[in-house]
């Protein structure tokens, strides 16, 4: 694997008592990407970021963030990232004057003129308390706070999930301006599929632990297509592109593929697919068996 | 300066989307040489999207050298543009009035018409890039 990953994971796992919640997970996070982590509910999505921004240990393998390791270089790494947990928690009876005023005591990068700066243009003023703020200010305070670290690389998990359309796009606007202006790196996780094609421009399909599918999102749809034709059997066609997802009819034959190459052929009818519609697609494929190198099976005997 | 949307249900790429739109804003003249492209930071502010598009379509737009970045300042409609404005193409326009006038005496409505017009145009393109 390469140093000049963001964050970079090695065969991790981690195991909450009986429960492996990632398991024999290895993935890659480029810098300068805003990367969608995308998969379903208990994928382990949650759990690969808090082990990033190492707020929990690995009970398996290794990652490293930003080149190094978030429990061994802690004290150097940890004021490069920056991370907003599920649903942005704040301290709710603390007002934003008081959370600003934690932030500087906490963090040794912190920029207090930019975070006040963009609680000023988000109209809120510093008097108020978290716990009056509505769902989408909270979100944007979250963010603020985590932008003021001067993070290297930001963490976010289900950022958006639980906002209105509208702080949706307010929040996501906040966001792709700060990668604007300072170029950060971004690693969001999500299973909402809506709006991501837009956002980010990498991805990452997280199924069940493992990488189901990853690369940059415009290639992602530029490879696959989707093939109507008369039914036929699809053997040879898999041997040279990759069929991801078939169904026939008496007398039809569609294919989702990814193509190796050109992929012209009159008898077929070659459509464009849509993001969306290629990521189901790898989330519906049967599961390949869990991670089992002899490390895993052994730790998971020996509990 | 102009400004850019999005067709979220086009299929195009949003960064061929942006640059299609430079194009055509040139060729009906709402962009001038000289004239300045929004900044990315514009971009971004307006259409929620990534800036690593913006940038992509700009360097798309410098690559074909229909404009120029300049350091610090922004990105301007270049002082030359290589491609003529549609306008000076009349004879093809008036070919292609003729064709599309054949087409419809042959039985074909528009939408059979645009489809051959685009399986056609693929395949032409295709088999030069092959």
């Amino acid at each position: 694997m390469s140093g000049t990953a963001a964050l970079e994971a090695n065969a991790l796992g981690k195991r909450y008592g009986s429960h492996w919640a990632l398991r024999g997970c290895s993935l890659e996070i480029p810098r300068g990407r805003v990367t969608a982590l995308v998969g379903p509910n208990g994928a382990g999505k949650t759990t690969l970021l808090h082990l990033a921004v190492g707020l929990t240990r690995p009970t398996t393998g290794s990652v490293r963030v930003l080149g190094g390791s978030p429990h061994l270089n802690a004290g150097e790494l940890l004021p490069r990232l920056g991370f907003v947990a599920q649903d942005h928690p704040l301290y709710r009876g603390f007002t934003l004057a008081e959370l600003l005023k934690l932030g500087a005591k906490l963090n040794p990068r912190w920029d207090g003129q930019l975070a006040r700066e963009r609680l000023e243009r988000l109209g809120l003023p510093p008097a108020r308390r978290a716990g009056s703020l509505s769902g989408g200010e909270q979100a944007q305070v979250a963010l603020s706070l985590a932008l003021a670290k001067r993070p290297d690389l930001l963490l976010l998990d289900e950022p958006v999930a639980s906002l209105d359309p509208l702080a949706r796009r307010e929040f996501l606007q906040s966001l792709l301006e700060a990668v604007a202006e300072d170029g950060l790196t971004v690693l969001l996780s999500s299973h909402i599929l809506a709006d991501l094609e837009r956002v980010c421009d990498h991805l990452v399909v997280l199924s069940h632990s493992r990488v189901q599918l990853a690369g940059e999102i415009e290639e992602i749809v530029e490879a696959h297509r989707l093939l109507i034709g008369p039914r036929c059997d699809p053997t040879g066609l898999a041997r040279v592109h990759s069929v991801i997802r078939q169904s026939h009819t008496e007398r039809q034959t569609s294919l989702l593929v990814r193509a190796n190459g050109h992929l012209y052929d009159a008898a077929w009818s070659v459509n464009e697919v849509g993001l969306e519609e290629i990521v189901l697609a790898y989330l519906a494929r049967p599961t390949p068996a869990p991670a089992a190198s002899t490390g895993h099976a052994y730790a998971e005997v020996a509990s | 300066m102009i400004e850019f949307h999005l067709d979220g249900r086009s299929g195009v790429p949003t960064y061929l989307q942006l640059v299609q739109q430079v194009k055509q804003a040139v060729r009906l003249g709402l962009l001038q040489p000289g004239d300045q492209l929004p900044t990315v930071k514009e971009v971004v502010s307006k259409l929620v999207i990534n800036p690593n598009t913006v940038l992509k379509a700009y360097r798309e737009l410098d690559h074909e050298g229909l404009v120029e970045g300049r350091r610090g300042q922004g990105t301007f409609v270049a002082s030359s543009l290589p491609s003529p404005s549609i306008e000076n193409h009349d004879a093809i326009r008036k070919g292609l009035l003729k064709w599309l006038d054949a087409a419809r005496r042959a039985g074909l409505d528009e939408e059979a018409i645009a489809a051959l017009f685009a399986t056609t145009l693929h395949a032409a393109f295709f088999e030069e890039a092959a």
